[in-house]
């Protein structure tokens, strides 16, 4: 039997039974769709992450209190007593190296922020000037915190976007005061709205100087240190800067983290990639429900065409020639049914970029070669059973069959 | 009953002529539950080629188990089958689909046409098997079924056909291969005496080119048409009249 006839025969029993066959090719199709979309959010999901951490510049150190056990993003495992506080002066020690930019010293705590009878409890950010060159941000209007020496507690302010509308009710909050806990301090800059960034919400934040916020929080340490070094390749050489410039003067213990955040960037980009493989895992057993289907209907299909499997053996047709007759039409609906797949998943892809365009929805290729290749494999797998079925039917009984 | 045919058509068997089927003791047994059915209990026979043989006999007789043995659909529990010379017996399933495609034409009291085909299509069905190329069985469906007195009905799907037509669309699809033997089953079983008349008249006429005709019937004046006439009973045959 030629090729091209098989395929016709093949495809002509499909279109025999449009109603059955379209179930059956919604069945992989939605199998094929979901294994698209759901890449596609985990991929998408990466890549924010990945963006966002971007965003920091890829020049950027962190020194947090504490000495993981890992380097990665772990969060904060102690290895022994409690550690000794980072301080202000170990901040400035940094600077003495020239492989360090620029050092900005982070508190961070909560308080109530209040003009006139409006209040808010706000995350106060206590930091200095280099902050916001370090991490880019961008002043819609007045400046950032002076450049002053860090025990410098200067009462002035930096406002995020939400909070000038809330507190200023729209009036340009530049150079009015406002009371953060239980001191005041004059708005000396709005930040640009930025929304979050490396999970923080920007836009609600009030900054103050770092020294400020020690005394309003009354703490001696520091929760960040954000350092920035002069060029990627100085990268190494500023870490074990930081580390010796550490152990020195904490009396020869190492008892603080520096991550980088390409360390930081690859825990979470193993993190999310092990979470879109397990979304195409889920995926991809409904592509196996599809193929159960697809047994199950060719199986009826055997049955119902009992009579005419029997014809075609006393006409001479050879066991594998049924064989393959219905392992083609098996693999036609796979085949179909991946096509309709692709067709609706990145309609569905493109919905969901419609829906949140901050996010970046791509399915990776190895999703859909993934997709369809396991649709045509569940179709061949599944169709063998049916196909073996029909080709070893004896042909007396199947024409005896009314 | 046969006005269509004229007397002349009965040419005597060549019964010198090399045995083209030659069976040999040969038995089916059929397992029904616990029970076993001895549809075939011994049968010899030795078929010229170019016979008109009848097959008549009781229901369950063992005339349709017979048939599909000949015809390569089913195998004998004992015995020997030789067909053209070759034992049967030895012959794998691919042989056997092979060999049947090759020498044998089926006609069966039910047409078993595929309905959503056309005439042309069932014809052409054998050869689409055989690999045999579009334009080439297209043309010689055509051929055959013209030949069947069918040329009006070519493009008529199966559903749209009489009785009489669409067992002379089975004949055509039967012949099509140029088998050397057809084998049909009560093929006028299920036609009206008009329709039966036409499909025997067909039949006949492809015996005169030369085929092995083995007809079963119920029918005595159909089945005296024939040169030989065999007669089964319990799996065997009992008579065995020429001429
Ligand atoms: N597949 C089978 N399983 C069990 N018994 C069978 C089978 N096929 C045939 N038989 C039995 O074998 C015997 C012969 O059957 P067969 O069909 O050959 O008779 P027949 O002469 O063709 O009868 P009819 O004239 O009714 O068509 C019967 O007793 C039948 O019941
Ligand atoms: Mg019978």
């Amino acid at each position: 039997m030629r090729l091209a006839d098989r395929h016709r025969v093949a495809f002509s029993a499909l279109a025999r039974t449009p109603l059955r066959t379209a179930m059956l090719l919604l069945a992989t199709a939605i199998g094929v769709a979901a294994v698209l979309m759901l890449t596609a959010l985990g991929e998408a999901a990466r890549g924010y992450i990945a963006d966002e951490f971007q965003s920091l510049g890829t020049d950027l150190l962190v020194v947090l209190p504490g000495r993981t056990e890992t380097s990665g993003a772990g969060a904060g495992m102690m290895s022994g007593a409690t550690p000794r506080d980072i301080t202000l002066d170990d901040a400035r020690a940094l600077l003495r190296s020239s492989a360090i930019a620029a050092v900005a010293p982070l508190v961070v705590g909560e308080s109530p922020v209040s003009v006139g009878s409006l209040e808010r409890d706000v995350t106060i950010m206590g930091t200095t000037a280099s902050y916001a060159a370090i991490r880019r941000w961008t002043m819609a209007s007045g400046e950032f915190l002076p450049d002053v020496d860090m025990d410098r507690e200067s009462p002035v302010c930096v406002i995020g976007d939400t909070i000038g509308r809330e507190l200023f009710r729209g009036e340009p909050p530049v150079g009015r005061w406002l009371r953060v806990g239980d001191r005041r301090c004059r708005v000396a800059g709005l930040l640009a709205r930025q929304g979050v960034s490396v999970m923080v919400d920007v836009d609600t934040v009030v900054m103050i100087p770092v020294a400020m916020a020690q005394s309003l929080f009354d703490s001696a340490g520091l929760f960040r240190v954000l350092i920035q070094a002069r060029s990627r390749d100085v990268m190494p050489a500023a870490r074990r800067f930081v580390l010796d410039t550490f152990r020195e003067r904490h009396h020869g213990e190492e008892d603080v983290t520096v991550i980088t955040q390409d360390a930081v960037l690859k825990t979470f980009d193993g993190i999310l990639g092990a979470l879109t493989m397990a979304l195409a895992g889920i995926a991809a057993v409904s592509l196996l429900v599809a193929g159960v289907l697809i047994m199950n209907v060719m199986l009826v299909a055997v049955s119902q065409r009992t009579q005419e499997i029997g014809l075609l053996k006393a006409l001479g047709a050879r066991r594998s020639q049924v064989l393959a007759l219905f392992l083609t039409e098996a693999l036609y609906l796979a085949l179909l049914g991946a096509f309709a797949g692709l067709l609706l998943g990145f309609a569905g892809v493109w919905l969901l970029g419609s829906l949140y365009p901050d996010f970046t929805f791509h399915p990776p290729l190895w999703a859909v070669a993934g997709a369809v290749l396991t649709s045509m494999a569940c179709g061949m797998l599944f169709g063998i059973l049916p196909a073996r079925r029909a080709s070893r039917l004896d042909p007396v009984a199947a024409l005896a069959r009314r | 009953m046969w006005p269509t045919v004229s007397p002349q058509s009965r040419s005597s068997p060549s019964a010198d002529g090399a045995a083209i089927l030659r069976l040999e003791q040969l038995t089916r047994t059929f397992a029904v539950g616990d029970q076993f059915v001895r549809a075939l209990d011994g049968v010899d026979l030795q078929v010229a080629a170019g016979e008109y043989i009848s097959l008549m006999g009781p229901s369950g007789s063992g005339k349709s188990t017979l048939l599909n043995i000949l015809g390569l659909l089913d195998r004998p529990t004992s015995g020997e089958y030789w067909l053209a010379g070759e034992q049967t017996s030895t012959m794998s399933d691919d042989r056997l689909a092979d060999t049947r495609q090759r020498e044998i034409g089926f006609v069966f009291q039910f047409f078993h046409l595929i309905h959503r085909m056309t005439a042309v299509e069932n014809v052409e069905l054998p050869m689409m098997l055989a690999g045999v190329p579009p334009a080439e069985r297209r043309a010689r469906a055509r051929e055959v079924l013209q030949r069947m007195g069918l040329e009006a009905r070519i493009n008529h799907r199966s559903s749209q056909l009489s009785g009489g037509e669409r067992q002379r669309v089975a004949i055509a699809r039967a012949v099509v291969m140029q088998p050397k033997i057809l084998l049909a089953d009560e093929p006028t079983g299920n036609l009206d005496s008009v329709s039966g008349g036409e499909v025997i008249r067909i039949v006949e006429a492809l015996h005169e080119e030369g085929l092995t005709l083995i007809v079963v019937t119920h029918d005595q004046a159909l089945g005296s048409r024939a040169h030989r006439r065999l007669l089964m009973r319990d799996g065997r045959i009992v008579q065995d009249v020429s001429g």
